[in-house]
């Protein structure tokens, strides 16, 4: 007994060391990856806070206010690209989240036949990259395009639409090719949510008579929300965004129609005479926005 | 009756659905092998042409250099972000105190910081440091990601504890217990990680588009747009090289579809 006293009093103090150490080894395995957010992420959004307050470019900016911010409220493109960002917010989040629950709970039933052909063909559009899903549908929405191939060929239209040279059929078709692309990718995650709902719920609703669509309504749903929550905030975040679509489907036409508030801050960054003051001003319009869509979305997720 | 009825409904909808989905692709592909006067004409066979629109698109832009450069950025970004995030997410759960809980809480902000709101400091960060069409330049932003941090923090919680302690009484180092042990046995999460990481990485269109200036930095996507600024499309060419584009991503994508189903399910678990 007297023996192992002090040999206990070793063990501790050495033992704490061998936690220090062990923590600082974890700092070390995380710190690139931290100082990558730090430096990548967190530094040039607060520049492009001080930016956003300053007139001119380079080395020679200048203080100058909230100018930047106050530009804003007589900006008409700026506010036009506002109004088309929420259209295609507004219009397509929510059908495509609809359709993805709907499809997400088809494919989940164990009976279902030829699941795995299902599940690849609504997948595959989100292997495509954005550019090239824009450039099919530009290709297929054009005046000489296979849509209007079909609608002549149908005797609906006498002579070819011009899609991408009308405003709303322009914006349209930004929202159907969004569609086309994400609907599958938003499926995933609900299909991977309803793998972890027991089947045998199901059961006993069928077997108090639910139909399917109740079943949808009053079990499907509540049991997704926590995903509904996580699919909407990344989708608004995702249109919010939106470039790649405008930029190369209906290069922001016709006029500025279909221009989104991300390319309309790309030309005003990078092409004509860039303004990088009043560019990253926009840009932390998109940044408040995006966050204050997530808090009401939080806060409505959490409510229900 | 009505259970029949509900089947076809049901079937008919999937049909539809996939019919819709698979439409487009099918449309390009079998556009490639056609001459632009048949597509516009409506052709839906493939066609002879696939051979001349190859010619035609080479003529036009330099495809294989392309091609290298999305392959080598790609790839080194995938490579460096599954090192780089793997480890910390490893380290947020193993070595887990309250500080880098809250580190870790912080980084997580980042999620929320839209690339519009960075992308103008970071293209004049770079062409400070002259870094302007240069591999590192296209990758650095992207390489770690509060995501990928998050999902291999995730599957390091069902990593056992146990076999670390086991590890670390044989002797075994730290950097090696992540090695020889973590990195094995979460080859589904890595193989879901590569599968995202390298997507967006073959697709990313903005960043490269502001900060690749140089011709001969070039990368597919950058390719594919330059296609349509002519005044007059040759569609086979186009639909040739949306093709090429699009196929590495799915041929990817069926390599490690089974994993990458596996590793998203087990990270939302």
């Amino acid at each position: 007994m007297t023996d192992k006293a002090p040999a206990k009093a070793h063990l501790t103090p050495r033992r704490r060391t061998i936690t220090q150490k062990r923590s600082l080894v974890g700092w070390a395995f995380l710190l690139p990856a931290a100082l990558l957010i730090l430096w990548m992420n967190f530094y040039p959004m607060f520049q492009a806070l001080w930016m956003s307050l300053h007139k001119g470019i380079g080395a020679g900016m200048t203080w100058a206010g909230l100018y930047n911010y106050e530009r804003m409220f007589k900006d008409t493109v700026f506010q036009q690209t506002l109004v088309t960002t929420f259209t295609y917010l507004i219009v397509q989040v929510p059908v495509m989240l609809v359709f993805a629950i709907i499809l997400a709970s088809l494919l989940n039933d164990k009976k279902l036949k030829c699941k795995g052909f299902f599940r690849t063909a609504v997948f595959l559009p989100c292997t495509t990259s954005l550019v090239s899903y824009s450039i099919i549908f530009r290709s297929l929405f054009a005046a000489d395009g296979y849509i209007n191939h079909i609608l002549v060929g149908l005797g609906i239209l006498e002579t070819g639409y011009n899609f991408l040279g009308t405003p709303w059929s322009a914006r349209m078709v930004i929202i159907i090719a969004l569609l086309w692309r994400w609907t599958g990718y938003n499926m995933i995650f609900f299909l991977a949510a309803l793998q972890n709902i027991d089947s045998s719920i199901y059961e006993a609703a069928r077997i108090d008579g639910a139909s399917p669509f109740q079943q949808l309504r009053r079990i499907t749903m509540p049991l997704l929300k926590p995903m509904i929550l996580l699919t909407a905030i990344m989708s608004t975040n995702g249109t919010l965004q939106l470039f790649d679509e405008s930029f190369n489907l209906t290069r922001g036409g016709p006029g500025r129609a279909s221009l989104t508030m991300s390319h309309y801050l790309y030309q005003l960054a990078f092409e004509k005479a860039p303004n990088f003051g009043y560019a990253t001003a926009v840009s932390y319009v998109i940044l408040a926005l995006v966050a204050v869509l997530a808090l009401i979305q939080m806060r409505v997720g959490d409510k229900r | 009756m009505k259970r029949r009825l509900g089947a076809v409904a049901k079937y008919g909808f999937l049909i539809a659905v996939s019919l819709v989905s698979l439409f487009p692709l099918y449309w390009m592909a079998v556009s490639a092998t056609n001459s632009s006067l048949a597509v516009i004409r409506g052709a839906l066979l493939p066609g002879k042409e696939l051979i001349n629109n190859y010619r035609n698109l080479l003529g036009n832009q330099d495809l294989w250099r392309a091609m290298t450069n999305s392959f080598v950025n790609a790839l080194s970004l995938t490579a460096l972000a599954l090192l780089v995030c793997s480890v910390a997410g490893y380290a947020f759960e193993i070595y887990h105190t309250r500080a880098k809980d809250a580190l870790m809480n912080v980084l997580l902000l980042a999620m929320m910081i839209p690339f519009a709101a960075t992308m103008i400091p970071l293209f004049r960060m770079f062409s400070d440091m002259q870094l302007i069409s240069t591999t590192i330049a296209v990758i650095l932003p992207t390489i770690s990601t509060p995501f990928l941090i998050m999902l291999f923090r995730q599957s390091a919680r069902s990593f056992p504890h146990d076999i670390i302690e086991a590890a670390r009484i044989d002797g075994l180092g730290e950097l090696r217990i992540f090695f020889r042990m973590f990195f094995p046995t979460m080859r589904s999460t890595y193989a879901a990680a590569m599968t995202i990481v390298f997507m967006n990485a073959w697709n990313n269109y903005l960043w490269p588009r502001i900060i690749l200036f140089d011709s001969k930095s070039l990368t597919m996507p950058m390719l594919v747009s330059n296609l349509i600024f002519g005044y007059v499309t040759d569609y086979g060419m186009l639909m040739l090289a949306v093709l090429i584009c699009t196929l590495t991503t799915i041929i990817i994508f069926f390599f490690l579809q089974k994993s990458f189903a596996e590793g998203i399910v087990g990270a939302i678990k």
